[in-house]
């Protein structure tokens, strides 16, 4: 018997069958979920395939994210659409503020580990943070699962990165996202999928390590694991890692405690460099949100930059919470009322602003700082703009200085500021951030 | 369908994504004809006026990224592309591409392939053969699940005609 990958193994599971890295697989699938971005037109392939009922409500998810609140006429009809299919069907409905698909398929525990759960949206990889396999697909592709639970789809052969040392103060698992994409590229993970293992990612917690899973899209890769080691959840699960002597694609290995904040200039995530060659660029705005960083750990780091300060004259700084949860917590901390009164502007939970579908698209020539995770030219709406993406902390730090910087650049006190990925982090834990079942 | 016999445009070009498959502005319509139209058009204007049923396009790496838009395949199976040879596709666009119907090969090496040439593809075996110069260049077999859903037009057909995946062996 050969020794498999971490994806072998849960596709082996889903295949009902040992399968290896290569070969074309039928599938079942643990959970599957669709937004308003992809769901209309699955819907209407679901009834052209002759769908009347779903495989299985109870593992299929409707979310309302990328258009939401509705921005015209159309697509409030078209969100009706959805929730009239989901009603019909008993399929799980998150209506408009609820939440971005991918946190609340971590949040309200769509996704386990060792699932296949797989999503019409090109960041499913992000509930690889569970130790699952997620990926992305097209729109007929998510009606064939509607309607049969399964799907086809060939067994990645996998690239391992092993992160290895201590995170220094005021690095976060984002800098290591934006670092690793810009040293392995756009297409550098091409249809594999990338394991993360090392002694470095035990002490993440569950937010962090979706910020990891999720950049992988920006590899290419099919699907981003987490290795299970120091992942912590609420209920017993048996965690899925890779045998011994598993055979790699690629196996790369870096040390945490060399990193630094790390930027992605404008107009490809993979053009990225250290903070050191960004500084002092103008920016006109910053945005904290998406589905990579909107997480409660996330606005409270900005929040321990802004707290007691003002944005620059003339910066704007929008926020848009991964879910109605991460707000309500972020309220009940205060964490919402410091970034408010330093002069932030929070829209609902949602892709908004990240996609350019509606909502905080810059004028020309404008320059955002952004906590996402693309900026292709034209992705926030606006081919003309520039938009740097960074950690929210840098984030937070450049619409005070109105420049991009760093945390210590900027507060005087930095160190109470910087965020701890190897430690306890002094706020408790985000209970309603974290699968809850 | 299992055999494809065409004439060849070549583009050894990388990184062709969906937006000069088919512009963002063409995509609003449900009439594939009308794709079929402006296919293509940003990266050669004369080509949706060239191409012929039954025609094989071939490219570099990585063709069909950028956005999951299903129209992009379907522009090219509308304008008459039997088949599309590639270095390597991005992963969404093989799979909106097979599952609307458009058959593709994945060819690490395919340089003695020129415009004009005859191509003779045969997908179940993975080998395509340029008929100009006689050489034989072979891909990865095409699984029976994927020839199955190219044969019935499309995943929509496939799942109408059989309910569910049928494993059949070769």
């Amino acid at each position: 018997m050969t020794q498999q990958t971490i994806a072998e193994k849960i596709l082996s599971r889903a295949a009902r069958k040992r399968v290896r890295a290569g070969e074309i697989a039928i599938v079942h699938v643990d959970g599957a979920m669709a937004t308003d971005a992809t769901a209309p037109l699955a819907i209407q392939a679901f009834h052209e395939m002759g769908g009347r009922r779903v495989w299985d409500a109870r593992r299929v998810a409707f979310v309302l994210d990328h258009a939401a609140p509705a921005p015209n006429e159309r697509i409030a009809n078209l969100h009706a659409m959805m929730r009239q299919f989901a009603r019909d069907q008993g399929c799980h409905f998150y209506d408009v503020g609820e939440g971005i698909c991918h946190q609340l398929m971590v949040e309200r525990g769509h996704v386990r580990p060792g699932d296949l759960f797989l999503g019409a949206d090109s960041h499913t990889p992000t509930c690889g943070a569970l130790n699952a396999f997620g990926a992305g697909v097209g729109s007929t592709d998510l009606a064939g699962i509607l309607l049969t639970g399964k799907t086809w789809l060939r067994v990645p052969h996998s690239i391992r990165i092993e992160l290895v040392g201590a995170w220094p103060l005021g690095v976060t698992a984002k800098d290591l996202a934006l670092f690793l994409v810009g040293r392995v590229g756009l297409e550098g993970a091409h249809y594999h999928c990338v394991e993360f293992t090392g002694e470095a990612i035990e002490p993440l917690r569950l937010s962090q390590r979706m910020t990891l899973a999720n950049m992988t899209s920006e590899m290419g890769a099919k699907a981003g694991i987490v290795a299970p080691a120091g992942l912590r959840l609420p209920y017993d699960f048996a965690p899925v890692n890779a045998d011994p002597g598993a055979a790699y694609a690629r196996a790369l290995r870096f040390d945490v405690s060399r990193l630094t904040p790390h930027v992605a200039l404008p107009h490809s995530p993979d053009n990225v460099v250290p903070i050191a060659r960004a500084k002092g660029v103008k920016i006109n705005a910053g945005f904290i949100g998406s589905c990579t960083n909107a997480r409660l750990d996330d606005l409270q780091q900005a929040a321990a930059v802004l707290r007691g300060r003002k944005l620059a004259p003339g910066v704007r700084l929008l926020i848009a919470p991964a879910s109605r949860a991460v707000f309500n917590a972020a309220l009940r901390d205060g964490t919402i009322a410091a970034l408010s009164e330093a002069g932030a502007t929070f829209i609902g939970a949602g892709c908004g602003p990240c996609v350019g579908t509606h909502e905080g698209v810059p004028g020309n020539g404008e320059v955002v700082i952004s906590s996402t995770n693309r900026n292709f030219q034209g992705r926030m709406g606006n081919p003309r703009a520039q938009i740097y993406l960074a950690s929210p902390a840098v984030v937070a730090a450049s619409v005070l200085a109105g420049e991009i910087c760093e945390p210590a650049d900027v507060v005087p006190d930095a160190s109470n500021s910087l965020p701890r990925m190897s430690e306890t982090p002094a706020a408790p834990a985000p209970t309603d951030a974290i699968p809850t079942l | 369908m299992n055999v494809i016999l065409g004439l060849a445009h070549v583009y050894d070009v990388n990184d062709v994504d969906t937006d000069r498959i088919i512009p963002g502005k063409y995509t609003k319509t449900l009439d594939v004809r009308e794709l079929a139209r402006h296919v293509l058009e940003d990266l050669d204007p004369t080509f949706a006026g060239r191409v012929r049923p039954g025609d094989v396009l071939v490219f570099g790496n990585n063709f069909g990224c950028g956005s999951s838009r299903e129209q992009a395949p379907a522009a090219i199976k509308a304008a008459g592309v039997a088949c599309v040879v590639a270095r390597s596709f991005a992963r969404i666009f093989y799979r909106n591409a097979i599952n609307i119907g458009l058959p593709l090969i994945e060819l690490a090496e395919a340089h003695d392939i020129a415009n004009g040439h005859t191509v003779r593809v045969e997908l179940q075996r993975g080998e395509v053969i340029n008929c100009a110069t006689g050489r034989v260049f072979r891909a990865a077999p095409m699984p029976a699940v994927m020839v199955d859903i190219l044969r019935a037009g499309g995943l929509v057909n496939y799942l109408k005609q059989h309910g569910d995946y049928v494993i059949r062996e070769i």
